[in-house]
């Protein structure tokens, strides 16, 4: 039987605007097109049930807010001001806070940056996607590359910290063609960039493309050879994988993905957005309701949105310590995995599939807890359905 | 009851779609068995999968009352029996009922190998044999040609044959008088003890066990307490009848006559087919010859491909013996299939129609194992043990020899397609007996191990002679042969349902064909998988399928972990369904798919 889950006295806070300007056809995240937002009610709505969470996690140090979307550039600035100013007045800061914004790079929302800097912003993530005017236009995007380093740029002098993602694996890339796009990238970063695979999911138009055989992506040994391609670029430059996707120098972590990834508790406000958050001894998994203006109405009814709130059982955490923890090349660390899992680290594994695993050198495990080698992290899908299936 | 003199019973025996059905509906049709109303194809195919297929799996049987030339009334009593080669103890039971036979022959198509195997089995019987040359309506019939075809191949005075047409009715009638003038009329004492042969027995859902029988002395009649020789169970009658061929019934049945019983008996299995049924009070003293006991000579297990049907395939197996107790099942396990059972059958198609209607009657998606016959093995301590389970393949240095059985086989075949075909036989292990020529056509006679031809010979007969060749075979005997069992291992070990008997000539060359399927069908792992085949200890083809190269998704879930999980839970569903080998574990439908990809 697992022990019960003492609660930690850090938070990060997760803030979702489900708004864009356009849908991209590879987006499956909680994303709408609306001419009518009204701001004032929505700022309203983000507070009451930043409240409501307030109240439910009880006093703690938050450590990052994330304003995620949807595309959050387009709030209004002082929305990001009035949640921020709300975060501190239920909680601590910690003094390192981290605070970062999604941003577009499109020449209107560049201009906004110096405001939200201004609204208490100290980090932004920029959606460049690529380099490259044709890919940026298969991709759906509404700026060109032009843009996009425009972007770079007012970002670089209006933060201390900024990034931006790219999207490879795109059809008819090539292995020499995406090193030369990162590397021409990797001039424009400081400390931090995240590289996706392009995937196809369900319910999007690449999806139907897909389908249809009109969209056909690089095959297997193609996005192995990007994927190792993208490792030893990266590294060579002085910005390892932290995680599967994500490279920083030293120091330079997205603070708020890694609680995720330390599977940390989190607090999700706004459509759609999930939470981790222990309370009386158990870890509890919250999801606020997807639509936008259901979600406007209830929290104005109720004070929240809450779809869902259960607490998880054992296994379920541990399944999600090792989902999250493998991902990270510092792995799951065994005192973390106790706090968080109840149990022990050797406890929750059958030992013979951990020894094969480590006889395959996909994973390492020892005293100090659990990761995987970065060849296990190539094939990181795999190990985890062998360790938790 | 009619006088002896009045009654004729007859078979009709053909090679598949000569028109043996066709023609036994023209005979029910002119004698008023049925009306036009109720007239419909092949009425004594009552199975979906007989009229379907156009074969005829169980005997039926149906008094025709005729009214002939010279003024009298004949019962003629007609038993349609099942063409097909894996059948032929059926035919040679219902043939063993009757005096004659129609021999049918396609006047266009002439004399097949089933023809041959049919005709044989009716002399044997001591019939009288008419010869009817069937579809003379066709452009392409040559009567003449295929009259000395049965005179030179089978040795039959063809002359009188009659010549007919049973799809437009020309010479329906000249059938009949053949019958009447030629065919003798039973012999039987009607005032003796009842001695009657029990021909056949099936399960009918109203009316419980039935007994088709043959009475050859004395009578039977409704309330009589009869008794069955070999099981040595006494009943009493309740019905008595005969099938016009709608189930009529009468009073009683006399010397010479074909009708059916029941008796309330409860199982198929009492009412053993070649049995001698007499009076419980007045017995006879000895029992009639019987029929040898038809055995089993090709097997292979079936699995549901859902693990959870497992009781409805056993339900469903039972059914289906209470029919046709000629197969044999018996529960076995195998690691990578599951819970199945390990089914004996007369023959190849035998096997296909059992599978079919488990498929189709009741609604049973199926895995079978590739198909095996026999082999008798002989111990180095002297005893011998008969195996048709590769699974149950004693160690080898505890066998002193291995004998496999060999059929006698007929093949029929146009000319041009000829050096395909004793090709085809050579590779098999064939040893000629014979090659003669009629008339355009060949037919060559071979010794072939049954094991070569279980393993699709059937198949590669048919598409290499364009549909063309006909093949009859009966078993002859054992004889002793190179055989290995060949395994299939991955990364070390043994998937029992892909294991194979075959001889070592032959047993890289299979092996190997496994192993590159295999390679096709297995997804690749976190780890290499290594495929191979052998011999004992001993590597005779191995294939490896590389470890993969990613598998990660490199997507950014945010805080989304529930959705990643359920589709962990989804996975943990499907592991049922994976065997573990070694390090790796293997979907069990890639273990279908080999399998399946043999039927191809």
């Amino acid at each position: 039987m697992a022990e019960t889950i003492a609660t930690p006295d850090t938070l990060a806070i997760y803030v979702h605007w489900p708004f864009c300007r356009s849908l991209c056809p590879y987006c499956d995240f909680n994303s709408h097109v609306s001419d009518h937002v009204d701001h004032a009610r929505w700022r309203a709505a983000l507070l009451r049930e930043l409240e409501h969470y307030a109240e439910l996690a009880g006093p703690r140090r938050v450590t990052s807010i994330f304003f995620g979307g949807g595309t959050p550039s387009l709030m209004a600035p002082d929305t990001a001001a009035a949640v921020i100013e709300a975060v501190a007045h239920h909680f601590i800061l910690d003094e390192d806070i981290e605070i970062t914004l999604e941003a577009n790079p499109t020449s209107v929302e560049s201009a906004h940056l110096a405001a939200f800097a201004g609204a208490g912003i100290n980090r932004v993530s920029l959606g460049i996607q690529a380099l490259d005017d044709a890919a940026l236009a298969f991709l759906g995007r509404t700026h060109s590359a032009e843009e996009a380093i425009t972007a770079i740029e007012v970002a670089a002098h209006t933060f201390e910290r900024y990034s931006f993602d790219l999207i490879y694996a795109r059809p008819g890339q090539s292995v020499d063609q995406w090193r030369r796009e990162l590397e021409q990238a990797i001039g424009r970063t400081r400390g931090h960039i995240s590289v996706y695979q392009l995937t196809v999911e369900r319910g999007t138009p690449f999806y139907l493309a897909q389908a249809r055989g009109d969209l056909v992506l690089p095959d297997d040994p193609v996005l192995a050879a990007l994927f190792e391609t993208t490792q030893e670029v990266l590294a060579d430059a002085g910005m390892p994988a932290y995680e599967i996707s994500n490279h920083a120098a030293p120091g330079q972590a997205c603070r708020h993905n890694l609680a995720y990834w330390q599977y940390s508790d989190y607090a999700g406000i706004g459509p759609g957005a999930h939470g981790r958050i222990t309370a009386a001894g158990r870890i509890h998994a919250t999801r606020q309701h997807r639509a936008p203006e259901i979600w406007l109405h209830r929290v104005e009814d109720h004070g929240h949105a809450t779809q869902t709130n259960e607490p998880l059982e054992p296994q379920s955490v541990v399944a999600e310590l090792v989902l999250m923890g493998l991902r990270l090349r510092c792995g799951i660390d065994a005192a973390n995995f106790r706090a968080r899992a109840g149990m022990a680290l050797d406890e929750a594994f059958d030992p013979v599939t951990l020894r094969r695993l480590e006889e395959g050198r996909l994973i390492v495990h020892n005293s100090d807890g659990l990761r995987a080698t970065p060849s296990g992290r190539q094939r990181l899908d795999s190990v985890v359905a062998a360790l938790v299936v | 009851m009619t006088d002896l003199s009045h009654i004729r019973n007859f078979a009709i025996i053909a090679h598949i779609d000569h028109g043996k059905s066709t023609l036994a509906d023209r005979l029910i049709q002119h004698c008023g068995g049925l009306s036009e109303r109720e007239m419909h194809d092949q009425v004594l195919d009552s199975m979906e999968l007989e009229r379907e297929r156009g074969i005829t799996i169980k005997a039926q049987t149906v008094r025709l009352m005729y009214s002939a030339r010279d003024g009298a009334t004949y019962a003629l009593n007609l038993i349609d029996t099942p063409g097909h080669v894996d059948f032929s103890y059926e035919v040679s039971r219902s043939l063993a009922a009757c005096e004659g036979s129609l021999l049918i022959v396609d006047a266009s198509q002439g004399v097949e190998a089933q023809t041959l195997a049919n005709a044989y089995l009716a002399i044997d019987a001591g019939h009288e044999i008419v010869p009817v040359l069937n579809k003379i309506d066709l452009p392409a019939a040559e009567p003449q040609q295929v009259r000395e075809q049965i005179e030179e191949v089978i040795g039959l005075d063809a002359s009188e044959a009659v010549e007919i047409s049973a799809k437009t009715g020309a010479g329906i009638e000249d059938v009949l008088e053949a019958l009447v003038a030629r065919l003798p009329a039973p012999e039987g004492e009607a005032d003796t003890p009842l001695q009657a042969l029990l021909v056949d027995s099936w399960y009918d859902p109203y009316l419980g066990v039935v007994a088709l029988v043959r009475i050859k002395n004395g009578r039977i009649s409704k309330g009589q307490r009869i008794r069955m020789m070999a099981t040595d169970k006494a009943y009493r009658v309740d019905r008595v009848g005969v099938f016009t061929p709608a189930r009529t019934e009468i009073d009683a049945l006399g010397p010479g006559e074909i009708g059916f019983i029941t008796a309330s008996i409860r199982a198929v299995a009492d009412c053993q087919v070649g049995d001698t049924v007499t009076d419980d009070r007045m017995p006879v003293e000895a029992p009639l010859s019987g029929f040898k006991p038809s055995v089993p000579v090709v097997f292979c297990s079936l699995f549901p491909a859902d693990a959870a049907a497992f009781e409805d395939l056993r339900e469903s197996l039972a059914k289906l013996h209470l029919n046709d107790a000629s197969f044999h099942f018996d529960p076995e396990n195998s690691a990578a299939l599951g819970v199945g059972f390990r089914c004996g059958f007369l023959g190849l198609l035998h096997m296909e129609i059992v599978q079919e209607r488990l498929a189709r009657e009741f609604d049973l998606e199926l895995i079978a194992t590739a198909p095996s016959v026999i082999y008798q093995i002989h111990l180095t301590d002297g005893t011998s043990i008969d195996l048709h389970n590769p699974s149950d393949f004693p160690d080898v240095t505890r066998i002193r020899n291995i004998d496999e059985p060999w059929i006698k086989a007929n093949i029929i075949v146009p000319d041009e397609y000829l050096g395909a075909i004793l090709q085809l036989c050579t590779d098999r292990r064939g040893e000629q007996i014979d090659l003669t020529y009629v008339g355009g056509r060949a037919m060559a006679t071979y010794r072939l191990p049954l094991n070569e031809v279980v393993f699709d010979f059937y198949d590669r007969l048919k598409s290499i002679s364009r549909g063309y060749a006909s093949f009859d075979y009966e078993l002859e005997s054992y004889r002793q042969g190179d055989l290995v069992k060949v395994d299939i291992l991955i990364n070390g070990d043994p998937v029992d349902a892909l294991s194979m008997i075959v001889h070592r000539g032959q047993s890289e060359a299979r092996g190997r064909a496994l192993c590159v399927r295999l390679k096709e069908l297995v997804p690749r792992q976190l780890f290499k998988v290594a495929i191979q085949a052998v011999i004992g200890g001993k590597v005779i083809a191995r294939e490896t399928v590389g470890a993969m190269r990613k598998d990660v998704t490199s997507k950014c879930y945010g805080g989304d972990i529930t959705r990643k999980r359920k589709l962990l839970e989804k996975q943990k569903a499907g592991k049922k369904r994976m065997r573990q080998y070694g390090n790796v574990e293997i979907p069990q439908s890639a273990f279908i798919a080999a399998l399946r990809m043999d039927d191809n």
